[in-house]
């Protein structure tokens, strides 16, 4: 394939459809332009995704948030080709998955891909030991081999001691550690995270997502993680993608979305977000005019909680700098409204 | 995702005006049709004349004897078809009861040699003691002991050995053909869509029915009777396993594809082992079925203890029937809780171990059946240490109708012409055409145009068939039971559903009650009432009576327990809540109870021909005994289309009735 549109892109989809509904094939093929909501609607059929082409690039975490019933979990099946798209293309190293004969598809999920699921969707009659090492086994991988590197994976969720354990012996959290193991023991290059930590209690939710954190930092793989928590989505994305009805309504890192939010519906989300870790000097800054006192001096990308005390301690605003270049000034009253909640779109 | 897309059905009234009106017209019809001389319909709408029926039945027997006789698919004909099954099923049936019961010999009749005795009874007791050990713990094996001491003890060894080889052979050919076949519909939508309608029409035809055209191609022998129990145990476990492949949870499904399973490999590594909880209850109910059909299939040539009972059942020899009886049904609990203890074994224990000890096992039964040869006592368990309670049956028989013969006369005198000759004579007197009309108008109202339709051809095949008389009599036989059946299990449900510890006692009951093959019911009720409509009658309320019991109970037991928090929260007493919330609310579930009933008191009916009843059982009875294909399947076929059509009108209503209440 020659068609790459960024050699960056790890895995790319161009205008998903899956209608649900009789005939729902036939209905999209008949038409040039896409059908509106009403459209489709009136055909009887219920698109839950429609027309979304998204980009993930190599080594990031891209996160897909929605509600229930915003087609998340089908567009991530899609993506994986567990579900049949209607219509589209998902190109993955540039190779539409969805040409790829039944042979290779199995191939590429034996050695290239993994899936963590939200109710874990471990085997009940194997071990933990087992269950880690049951995506290699049904490569025909020898039992020496598949459990050596079964049991590094255990290792590396912190499972050790616990192998022979049945998956109701386990907790929920563990249980999802199993999961994790169990996913990467192919060694994927592209990671689905379906809802992995919702079933979970918020404590342990919060332990998995650190312990996610820490296994990205040694793994770097090409993530899609899908999440109704937008606290979630913000505390681990490199980018996030806000799905409605079936709809991409936005792209953008965390900051993005509250800064320049798509429309009222993403700005609802990002109300109550802890907005002092997730906005940076340069949103919140006024231009600088003239020459002002400044009391020191904030680097651009620096989050607003990271700076805010000593912003006020001082009497004096800030200076943002970038490259070395003073781009603007930030003072208290722009802190002070960050931790407020008061509406960024005015400024 | 498709919840939206579902429309939701317009609410309907309970009973609108017009439609009570129209159900209480039919009614007076229908008694002035029985009570009134001058509304006495014309003969020929009571019983249709011979000369307009079709010639099905000759029509099916031409069918038949044309199979066997000419059919010929170019490389063989059909008969060589036949003869190679029989062939495939006899060799292990034939290594299976020479080991089990008869023995290795050499030559034929009077002139054979034993090479070899069969396992001898010590080892066999021992064997079964440890497996039971192994399965379940000291309390299974001390039940399996007993189970085999009283086979052994009461004479019942060789014939229970024969009847056990036939199992052991019957139960893995319907676990895998169920397997196989259920593995097939789930895989493909089209292959799931031609097995419904023939599992549906292999568990309502009567299996009498079937053992027709069995006994037919395939004649009168051990064979036949191991295939006419493969057939009746198999098609619950394709359906069990539909089921069960159906409700593995799809993520773990993805989990399986994701990992880069085959479809192959997502079957036997995935779905399989997820689902092996309901998996196992298929197995279960294979082998209980098999055991179901001991007596039966004994009519067309299996020994063992279903022909013990047979046999003493048609010399009226109450005490053997009742030992032979006892020894099937205590094989029969023995196999369903060892296999029960087996199945939970395989869910609960994480490292299974292998039966320890086995090869210990095995050298002892091994050394024990060398020694047989040798030692006579062993070979044969000398008949001198027998018991038999035979003649304490008999005399106890005889002691009742002694001193009670009056009361017990006067019960059933009471019962017979108070109740069930009203109900007979009634139903007699209508005329076909209005029941013709009555059930279709009921079909159309519960299920729609399609099922009236279909429901109509039934009623008229069963009509032109001139089977229309002893159908009549099939359905007031039913109906009497299923009432006093529905009259006694719905209470009983009633009262256990909210009581764990009576519904424990309860359960234990009814358990019991279906454990048992159906014809040892008919055997205490014979001894006391002798044959005739009574005991059928008996006899089926027996047999059917635990599912409406269990279903209501169910109902009641699942009433959403935050509603009845609500309801005492207002203030309601306990008997407002029984009336006004739990039995509503329970009602889909007891009617699909009551389905249940009148479906195993319509298979009872074949069975309590034996007992001498005039209606399609008898008509199949006889054809059996005739080996009339025609005329059996025929009246099979009449009993199926009378299930199917009551099968059809209380699902629809129960569906009807959860929609209303808004429970599905």
């Amino acid at each position: 394939m020659t068609l790459l549109p960024d050699d960056a892109n790890k895995l790319s989809c161009r205008s998903v459809w899956k209608l649900y509904g009789e005939a729902a094939g036939n209905f999209l093929g008949a038409r040039a332009s896409p059908p509106t909501p009403e459209e489709i609607r009136s055909a009887g059929l219920i698109a839950a995704v429609a027309d979304v082409s998204i980009d993930v690039r190599a080594g990031e975490i891209f996160v897909i948030m929605g509600l229930s019933g915003s087609g998340k979990s089908t567009l991530v099946r899609c993506l994986s080709r567990l579900i049949e798209p209607t219509a589209g293309q998902i190109l993955f190293d540039g190779r539409d998955l969805l040409a790829v004969p039944e042979k290779e598809l199995i191939e590429i999920r034996r050695h290239r891909m993994g899936m963590v699921f939200q109710n874990f969707a471990l085997l009940p009659h194997l071990s933990v030991l087992d269950n880690v090492a049951f995506p290699l086994a049904i490569q025909g991988v020898e039992r020496s081999r598949r459990e050596a590197r079964a049991r590094e994976m255990i290792d590396l969720v912190g499972l050790q001691e616990r192998e022979y354990y049945l998956p109701r012996e386990l907790s929920g959290g563990q249980q999802q550690r199993v999961g994790i193991a169990r996913s990467l023991a192919v060694g994927p290059e592209l990671w689905f995270l379906d809802e992995p930590f919702s079933a979970l209690d918020p404590l342990i939710r919060r332990e998995m997502q650190n312990e996610f954190i820490r296994l990205q930092g040694l793994l770097k793989k090409t993530i899609v993680f899908i999440t109704h928590d937008f606290d979630e989505a913000v505390r681990l994305a490199d980018r996030v993608a806000i799905m409605r009805d079936g709809r991409i309504i936005q792209v953008g890192t965390a900051e993005e979305l509250i800064v320049s939010p798509a429309d009222d519906y993403v700005a609802n989300f990002t109300r109550d977000a802890p907005r002092a870790r997730i906005l940076s000097a340069r949103a919140i800054m006024r231009a600088a005019t003239g020459t002002a006192q400044v009391a020191g001096n904030v680097d651009a990308d620096t989050k607003v909680c990271d700076f805010a005390a000593a912003l006020e301690a001082a009497s004096q605003p800030f200076a943002v700098i970038e490259h070395g270049r003073v781009i603007g000034l930030v003072d208290r009253a722009a802190v002070m409204a960050v931790f407020v909640g008061a509406g960024l779109r005015e400024r | 995702m498709q919840t939206t897309a579902h429309r939701i059905a317009a609410p309907t009234r309970f009973s609108p005006p017009w439609r009570r009106a129209f159900w209480f017209g039919v009614l007076i019809i229908a008694f002035a049709f029985a009570f009134l001389q001058t509304a006495k319909p014309p003969d020929w709408m009571l019983d249709l004349p011979r000369e307009h029926w079709l010639p099905l039945q000759a029509g099916i027997s031409a069918a038949m004897k044309w199979l066997v006789e000419t059919a010929n698919f170019g490389l063989f004909t059909f008969s060589e078809a036949t003869r190679f099954v029989a062939y495939l099923l006899d060799q292990p049936l034939a290594l299976a009861t020479a080991v089990f019961a008869h023995g290795f010999t050499q030559g034929h009749g009077s002139a054979a040699i034993e090479l070899m005795p069969p396992l001898p009874w010590l080892a066999a007791l021992l064997a079964a003691c440890a497996i039971a050990l192994h399965a379940g713990g000291v309390r299974l094996a001390v039940l399996a002991a007993g189970a085999m001491g009283y086979l052994i003890v009461f004479g019942q060894w060789q014939s229970a050995m024969q009847t056990f080889a036939s199992i052991v052979i019957a139960v893995p050919f319907g676990v895998v053909g169920g397997l196989l076949l259920g593995i097939a519909g789930h895989r493909s939508a089209r292959f799931h869509k031609a097995l419904m309608p023939i599992l549906d029409a292999m568990q309502t035809v009567p299996i009498f029915a079937y053992l027709l055209p069995i006994l037919f191609l395939f004649g009168f022998g051990p064979v036949a009777a191991l295939l006419a129990t493969i057939m009746y145990a198999l098609p619950p476990m394709a359906r069990v396993t539909l089921l069960a492949l159906s409700a593995v949870p799809t993520e773990l499904v993805e989990a399986g594809r994701m990992a880069g399973c085959t479809p192959r490999q997502l079957i036997a590594r995935v779905m399989i082992p997820a689902a092996r909880a309901p998996l196992m209850t298929g197995v279960n109910q294979v082998i209980m079925l098999s055991l179901n059909m001991v007596i039966i299939a004994s009519m067309i040539g299996a020994g063992g203890l279903g022909y013990d009972v047979l046999a003493s059942l048609r010399q009226l020899d109450i005490g053997g029937g009742l030992e032979a009886g006892t020894a099937i049904v205590v094989l029969a609990i023995t196999l369903d809780r060892v296999s029960q203890a087996y199945a939970k074994r395989a869910l609960e224990v994480r490292r299974r171990g292998a039966l320890r000890y086995r090869w210990v096992l095995l050298g002892i039964v091994v050394a024990l059946w060398l020694a047989a040869l040798k030692i006579e006592p062993l070979r044969h368990y000398p008949e001198s240490w027998t018991l038999s309670t035979g003649v304490f049956w008999d005399d106890l028989v005889e002691w009742l109708n002694v001193n009670y013969f009056d009361s017990f006369e006067a019960v059933k005198t009471a019962i017979l012409l108070k109740f069930m000759i009203p109900v007979k004579r009634f139903l007699l007197a209508q005329p076909w055409p209005f029941v013709l009309f009555c059930v279709m108008a009921a079909a159309l109202s519960i299920a729609g145009l399609r099922r009236a339709v279909i429901a109509g051809i039934f009623v008229l095949t069963i009509v032109f068939t001139g089977l229309w008389q002893p159908a009549i009599v099939s359905v007031y036989l039913t109906g009497v039971s299923v009432l006093l059946a529905v009259a006694m299990g719905v209470p009983i449900g009633i009262a256990s559903g909210t009581r764990p510890r009576l519904w424990k006692f309860v359960e234990v009951m009814i358990d019991t009650l279906q454990t048992l093959p159906s014809f040892v019911y008919l055997i205490p009720v014979v001894m006391l009432f002798r044959v005739g409509d009574f005991t059928a009658m008996f006899a089926i309320i027996l047999y059917a009576l635990a599912p409406a019991i269990r279903y209501t109970a169910l109902g009641i037991r699942e009433v959403d327990p935050g509603v009845i928090e609500a309801a005492t929260a207002m203030g309601a007493t306990r008997m407002q809540i029984m009336l006004r919330i739990r039995l509503p609310l329970a009602l889909p579930s007891i009617l699909l109870g009551i389905n249940q009933t009148i479906m195993l008191a319509l298979s009872m009916l074949v069975i309590t021909a034996l007992v001498g009843t005039r209606d399609l059982g008898q008509e199949v009875y006889i054809a059996l005994v005739k080996a009339d294909v025609g005329r059996g399947l025929t009246a099979g076929i009449g009993v199926a289309m009378i299930a199917m059509i009551a099968d059809r009108l209380m699902m629809a209503s129960a569906v009807r009735m959860k929609r209303r209440l808004g429970l599905g």
